[in-house]
């Protein structure tokens, strides 16, 4: 299971003006997903997602290594990023929220689907063409400890991408590069000879915003870029965030599990459950009115920072996510799902419009009775 | 501060570490108190000094080379000057404590019915098998399925949400009167979150014990704590009831924790307020005030005056350390809570900066 069957040859270099390839050679993925339906929709998307698929093997055997199973870490995504805005993905450990990143920024190969970047299929793009690709995509990760080199200063470290790709030769030049792009993160330019250690977290997650933006990347993709940072230094990244991408007219996927974190940086979120989009719309949308009940349930178990609501208890989901090497039948949540009926675990529900600016795969979506019983509305 | 007797009093409490580096002020000097059945949230950021304090309580630095003074009272007995064999019987006893990471906190090599056996027989002179049947009671009573089975499985074999529920089963094997729990949801996903935050409530109304909860989320000390201290490089810059704390906070530090994250229940358009720089290092903490370096409100004398933690003017059980007068105090937490900006709020505030000679006269 590597690269899909019936998939069309690259096109090409990612700047060049090859035509987009249509869905008419759509491969031929397992996954049940529809090709009429694309998750958001409209608009003039930066990146397209198609079908998403990636099968992690499972093996046994210690000099023969078997394969026994499938890890079905992410298993028909469709998804749409515009110019300009943040989409933002959500979900639980193992949902499969970051290996969806990984595939649209290349870092994976996918295992079925087609990932489009500005018009282009990049999902197979090799050698030259990829490194190419990746000028135009820059990516921040969770820990800024381990993400950062120890034994390099940290202008060697932002100014690594422009070795990498021949850029900005001169050493002058270079340092001067290096020392506007720490002015940029809110870093003093003068620390350009120092090592990571003798920043703090917040610093140093600045010191990976400052790399990720070193070769003025088109999409920006932020994987739990706070979830590791005091929560008071938690705000400076958020608002830098912000502000480079109105600065720079970015475009950004937000990965987190927070969900105040992501509706407070999103314009549109994606909800994630066992490697699938269980419901996605605009952020205000979303948080309004969920009507998928895993975003109702993941709303309600957020604590609320106010002691006068204390007691208000709602409805909690039982049990654990499930594994995804053996993820239930037809909808994948049929089995912690309060509202599920007999339908639910016999027929996969389509992700649709559900008339409240919202798509989500549900049968059975949430009411208003719902939103009181969760907790998400007054009972009034 | 209150009629009822404290179970647990701590006071004036000190941990320093001797390392090559110097002296690290772990605990600098704090106060609080504890009463049966109710919960104290202790809300801090890493290196606050949060975890250290309450191993303190349990004796779990003194093998780490700490040099620990002040008093621990619990029912009256000193816990510092206590000996480690006496201290042995009320740890895990009467005193018990849950850790952030459940994975780390249980031996894999074992069952976990016998890490809780073991855990009972310690304390107790039971049969194997009354001690067996005990663990199964108590996975039940965490809310594991399938107990009488699951006894029998070894850690990696459960989730993460039922490897803390193990954990709480464990600490509550012996009755504790105390529960101090450090963290206990940070590793865990918010649907699980929840659950382990409900278990706990619900463990406390039927066995009415007290419980220390340490964490950094506001959310979760507001979902479960009756009172909170708000701890910072070392300190307790400010405790009160729970709803005082969110509805009329006193500090900076409080107003820059409760402005500085994206909340559900806030307007989405409402600019996150950071707090400036980081916190400080305990080897070397600031003079003064300790959160002065990263205060909007900062005059020069706070670098050199030690704020003493005061009853806030007008209130019963609030308490706070900081420099600024209660009034002015009050004049910039209004315009804060309606989403003022520090600048904003100085200057609808009336405040003015500190001249040279005024800052002498103090």
């Amino acid at each position: 299971m590597s690269a899909s069957p019936g998939q069309p040859p690259p096109g090409g270099h990612p700047s060049g003006a090859t035509p987009p390839q249509g869905l008419v050679g759509a491969p031929a993925v397992a996954a049940p997903w529809q090709p009429g339906v694309t998750v958001a929709g409209g608009g003039d998307p930066l990146v397209r997602a198609e079908g998403l698929v990636k099968h992690f093997p499972i093996t046994s055997g210690i000099l023969i290594q078997r394969k026994v199973g499938a890890l079905r870490a992410v298993d028909g995504v469709d998804l749409e990023v515009r110019r300009g805005e943040t989409l933002g993905i959500v979900g639980e450990t193992g949902c499969g929220k970051s290996t969806t990143a990984r595939l649209i920024t290349r870092l994976l190969d996918v295992t079925a689907g087609r990932v489009i970047f500005d018009g282009e299929d990049i999902t197979a793009v090799k050698g030259r063409h990829l490194k190419a690709l990746r000028r135009e995509i820059g990516m921040i990760f969770q820990d800024p400890y381990s993400s950062l080199n120890p034994r390099k200063t940290v202008g060697s470290i932002i100014a690594e991408p422009f070795a990498i790709h021949g850029l900005l030769k001169g050493e002058g030049e270079r340092k001067r590069a290096v020392q506007e792009l720490l002015e940029t993160v809110g870093l003093n330019p003068e620390h350009y000879n120092r090592y990571p250690h003798e920043f703090s977290g917040g610093q140093r997650q600045r010191i990976g915003v400052a790399r990720a933006l070193a070769l003025k990347p088109r999409l920006l993709v932020a994987d739990e870029p706070v979830s590791a940072l005091d929560v008071s230094i938690q705000a400076q990244v958020l608002n830098l965030l912000r502000e480079l991408q109105r600065e720079f007219g970015l475009t950004l996927i937000f990965i987190a599990h927070d969900l105040s974190v992501v509706r407070h940086m999103c314009d549109r979120v994606a909800v994630m459950y066992l490697g699938r989009i269980v419901e996605t719309g605009p952020s205000d949308a979303v948080y309004a009115f969920p009507r998928h009940p895993y975003t109702g349930a993941l709303l309600s178990s957020v604590p609320i920072a106010d002691p006068s609501r204390h007691g208000e208890r709602r409805r909690l989901l039982s049990g654990d996510v499930p594994s995804p090497a053996n993820p239930p039948s037809a909808c994948r949540f049929h089995t912690r799902c309060p509202k599920a009926q007999q339908l639910c675990s016999e027929q996969d529900p389509p992700i649709e419009d559900k008339g409240t600016g919202t798509l989500a795969a549900c049968h059975l979506p949430l009411d208003e009775r719902d939103l009181v019983e969760l907790g998400l509305r007054d009972g009034a | 501060m209150s009629a009822a007797e404290p179970l647990l009093r701590v006071e004036d409490l000190r941990v320093e570490f001797h390392t090559e580096d110097g002296v690290v002020h772990a605990v600098d000097g704090i106060t609080y108190q504890v009463l049966p059945g109710k919960t104290l949230g202790i809300v801090g950021e890493s290196g606050s000094g949060k975890t250290v304090a309450s191993m303190t309580v349990l004796g779990l630095t003194r093998h780490q080379g700490a040099e620990v003074s002040g008093r621990i009272l619990f029912e009256g007995r000193d816990l510092v000057t206590m000996g480690e064999e006496q201290l042995r019987g009320i740890r895990g006893n009467e005193i018990a404590m849950i850790f952030q990471d459940p994975l780390s906190s249980l031996h894999p090599l074992y069952k976990v019915g016998k890490q809780l056996t073991e855990a009972i027989r310690v304390h107790r002179d039971v049969s194997k098998a009354q001690a067996r049947a005990r663990a199964i009671e108590l996975l039940g009573l965490v809310g594991i399925p399938d107990p009488a089975d699951r006894v029998d499985q070894y850690p990696h074999e459960f989730s993460g949400g039922m490897r803390q529920r193990a954990m709480i089963a464990m600490a509550l094997a012996n009755d504790p009167k105390l529960l101090i729990a450090d963290e206990p949801t940070t590793a865990l996903d918010v649907t699980v979150q929840a659950q382990i935050l409900e278990l706990m409530e619900r463990l406390q109304r039927e066995l009415g014990m007290a419980i220390v909860i340490i964490t950094h989320d506001l959310g979760v000390v507001a979902e479960m704590a009756d009172d909170i201290a708000v701890m910072y490089a070392g300190r307790i810059v400010e405790t009160a009831p729970a709803s005082e704390v969110f509805a009329a906070p006193e500090h900076p530090y409080t107003w820059g924790l409760l402005r500085s994250i994206p909340r559900l229940e806030r307007d989405r358009e409402e600019p996150l307020v950071p707090i400036p720089g980081s916190p400080p290092s305990l080897l070397a903490p600031p003079t003064g005030c300790h959160f002065h370096p990263r205060c909007a409100y900062a005059q020069p004398s706070h670098s050199r005056v030690d704020p003493a933690l005061e009853l806030v003017p007008g209130a019963s059980n609030h308490f706070v350390a900081c420099l600024l007068e209660p009034q002015l105090r009050r004049g910039l937490w209004s315009p804060l809570s309606a989403g003022a900006t520090p600048d904003e709020a100085k200057q609808e505030a009336g405040f003015a900066d500190e001249t040279a000679e005024s800052s002498a006269v103090r």
